[in-house]
């Protein structure tokens, strides 16, 4: 009734292996396009930005990035704080270093520096799989956080070993230090996102995300139908590392602006971005959107409840958020341990039925 | 080029022509136990080449020895006339040899399109930043390869499950579609590890019809293993029979049949 794809006829291969196949998923896709660029920027206020916004669009950009590590090329990995942290200083080196270069261009070079870090440490992966691989990237998330917080370099010798985004801008519009309006960062971390998810779609459509999945569901037949399966596994992370490495560099600059390493990219992170991604639905972009929404959300929302319509103290709030939370997750992961996305996807299979199930 | 001097015509009406691969004093070990002992057979072009033996007779091995997983100790593979270096599966992929396995290795996660177009892998060159923005070769490639495969998912008549995840489907199905995966890579030399086990009489009968028309049409030479001695004998051109890792017998199906070492293997011998 309101999601059907009858009479939706394609007539070429194009048009079947279009990123969304139905006339309706397409609107759709380009009404939220046009909500989140044309009206967003207008209503946001740095409430909006700072709570929910930013990070979500920020998180998102990581979930992507570890889903098509874990969930298309299936190779789990626990460093994503430690990679996320490298994003972030390599972003704050390279915006101290060539402060007149765009922002644009140093958040895309600190996702390649990123990426470079994470074929590095994924090159266990060739030998190692499932839980030892998660424990040779939980080496990586530790040695990296060490790294950042005993080399001064890294963070130029400050004294309280913390890093500080510049004010920077784009355009003449400035997104960075404490004066950027709330639309600009928004609108930087949105475009920035959009391309992320785009190309991530474009490559789990195709060869390359074929070839992913080949790895990920038999290693041993994806290797005799002539997938290698080392040139597989690292472009993996390094198309992981990218993404990650891009979303370290917004959470850093754009949206914390100062950042202590152990505390911003401790093993926390990496399990928060984890469970993004498990509970959005591994293997889907829209899973990891999905993720990062439930995960930031959440919390807010618990607050509101509790604090502002129940009148509850706010460290109790506190406490029992993280009570909820964690209850959440595994409630979700019983009922539907596919994620959102597939709750998403049989929603969308009882709605093509609806009122008539039958 | 092949040497075609020796090639000739079946009664049927194919050509065969001249030898494809060759394996020459294959022996291959795993520590104490010898799985293939001084093997040496030939594959033909355009021939149905079955393998067949006893339950441990090391035919999977010969197989696994074919596509590059097992590296023999001694022998050398002849693939096209000169000698095979050692090759990893993929490479050996590469050169145009497919297989399927004996228990189904597909892609569960994935619809049958997909598992079916990873046959092409091999085939698609366009680079990771041409795919990341879906320009140019990338999006060329896609067309001309899903064309290609949908050819291949009519010829297999499972055009009503192409986008079913795998996962979902019986196994004979399955089979099927392990076998398009196959066939999408245009293999040169397609190897059948058991296509045809615990299949009932009917599906039996149209994976035979399949592997002969695979090989009719489009030219392929098959080697494959197989336990319906019916089946093996109907279909293949030349037989190997293994036993203990030995080759006891190489001939057209009614050679093999009347060899009096076969029998015994199969049948048993008193031993006095």
């Amino acid at each position: 009734m309101f999601y059907r794809e009858a009479g939706d006829f394609k007539v070429s291969y194009q048009e079947d292996s279009q990123t969304f196949p139905i006339k309706f998923d397409r609107v759709r896709y380009y009404v939220v396009l046009a909500v989140a660029f044309g009206l967003i920027p207008f209503l946001i206020n740095d409430y909006w930005a700072n709570a929910i916004l930013l990070p979500f669009l920020i998180y998102s950009i990581a979930a992507i990035g570890l889903n098509i590590l874990v969930g298309y090329a299936g190779q789990v990995s626990l460093g994503t704080g430690g990679f996320m942290a490298v994003g972030a200083y390599a972003c704050y080196k390279l915006m101290t270093t060539f402060p007149e270069v765009s922002m644009f261009i140093h958040v895309i070079l600190a996702g390649g520096i990123t990426g470079l870090v994470c074929v590095l440490f994924g090159l266990p992966s060739l030998r190692i799989k499932g839980f030892y691989l998660a424990v040779a990237t939980l080496a990586a998330q530790f040695f990296l956080v060490w790294l950042f917080n005993r080399v001064p370099w890294f963070y130029n010798y400050s004294a309280s070993g913390q890093i500080n985004a510049p004010e920077r801008d784009v355009f003449g519009i400035i997104i960075t230090g404490p004066n950027a309006p709330s639309w600009a960062t928004y609108l930087f971390c949105l475009i920035f996102l959009t391309l992320c998810a785009i190309v991530a779609r474009n490559l789990t459509r195709g060869t390359q995300g074929r070839s992913w999945m080949a790895i990920r569901d038999m290693d041993i037949a994806a290797e005799i139908i002539g997938v290698n399966p080392l040139r597989a596994k690292l472009t993996a992370f390094a198309v992981s590392g990218f993404f990650i490495g891009v979303s370290g560099a917004l959470f850093f600059a754009i949206y914390l602006g100062a950042v202590e390493v152990g505390e911003a990219f401790g093993i926390t992170k990496s399990f928060l971005v984890l469970f993004m991604v498990i509970i959005g639905g591994l293997g889907s972009i829209f899973g990891s959107f999905a993720g990062a929404a439930f995960l930031v959300l959440l919390p807010v929302v618990l607050k509101v409840v509790g604090v502002d319509v129940l009148g509850w103290p706010t460290d109790i709030v506190a406490h029992f958020q993280l009570v909820i939370v964690g209850a959440l997750i595994v409630f979700f992961l019983i009922v539907e341990p596919h994620g959102l996305a597939q709750l998403w996807r049989v929603a969308k299979e009882k709605l093509r039925l609806w009122p008539f199930p039958h | 080029m092949l040497d075609q001097s020796d090639s000739y015509v079946t009664e049927d009406g194919r050509t065969i022509g001249g030898v494809v691969m060759e394996m020459k004093n294959i022996t291959l070990r795993f520590g104490g136990v010898v799985a293939i002992k001084d093997i040496s057979f030939d594959i033909r072009e355009g021939e149905i080449r079955a393998i067949i033996g006893p339950n441990g007779a090391g035919k999977s091995s010969m197989l696994n020895v074919i596509s590059g997983f097992y590296v023999p100790q001694e022998g050398e593979v002849f693939f096209r006339g000169k000698p095979r270096p050692q090759m990893r599966p993929y490479e050996v992929a590469q050169q145009g040899i497919a297989r399927t396995f004996q228990n189904i290795a597909l892609f569960e996660g994935m619809s049958v399109l997909d598992n079916v177009m990873t046959g092409r892998l091999n085939h698609m060159k366009a680079g990771l930043f041409q795919q990341a923005l879906w320009k140019g070769k990338a999006e060329k490639e896609e067309t001309e390869n899903r064309e290609l495969v949908e050819k291949v998912i009519d010829f297999l008549e499972i055009q009503h499950i192409r986008k079913t995840p795998v996962g979902r489907l019986p196994y004979g199905l399955k089979k099927r579609v392990e076998l398009a995966r196959a066939l999408a890579a245009e293999p040169k030399l397609l190897l059948l590890d058991e296509p045809m086990a615990g299949m009932n009489v009917e599906e039996k009968e149209d994976m035979s019809r399949f592997i002969l028309d695979v090989n009719d049409e489009f030219g392929t030479t098959i080697a494959l293993i197989e336990h319906d001695m019916g089946v093996v004998m109907d279909l293949s051109d030349r037989v190997v029979v293994m036993d203990y890792g030995k080759k006891i017998g190489d001939g057209t199906p009614d050679e093999v049949r009347n060899n009096q070492a076969v029998i015994d293997a199969y049948l048993g011998v008193a031993h006095d």
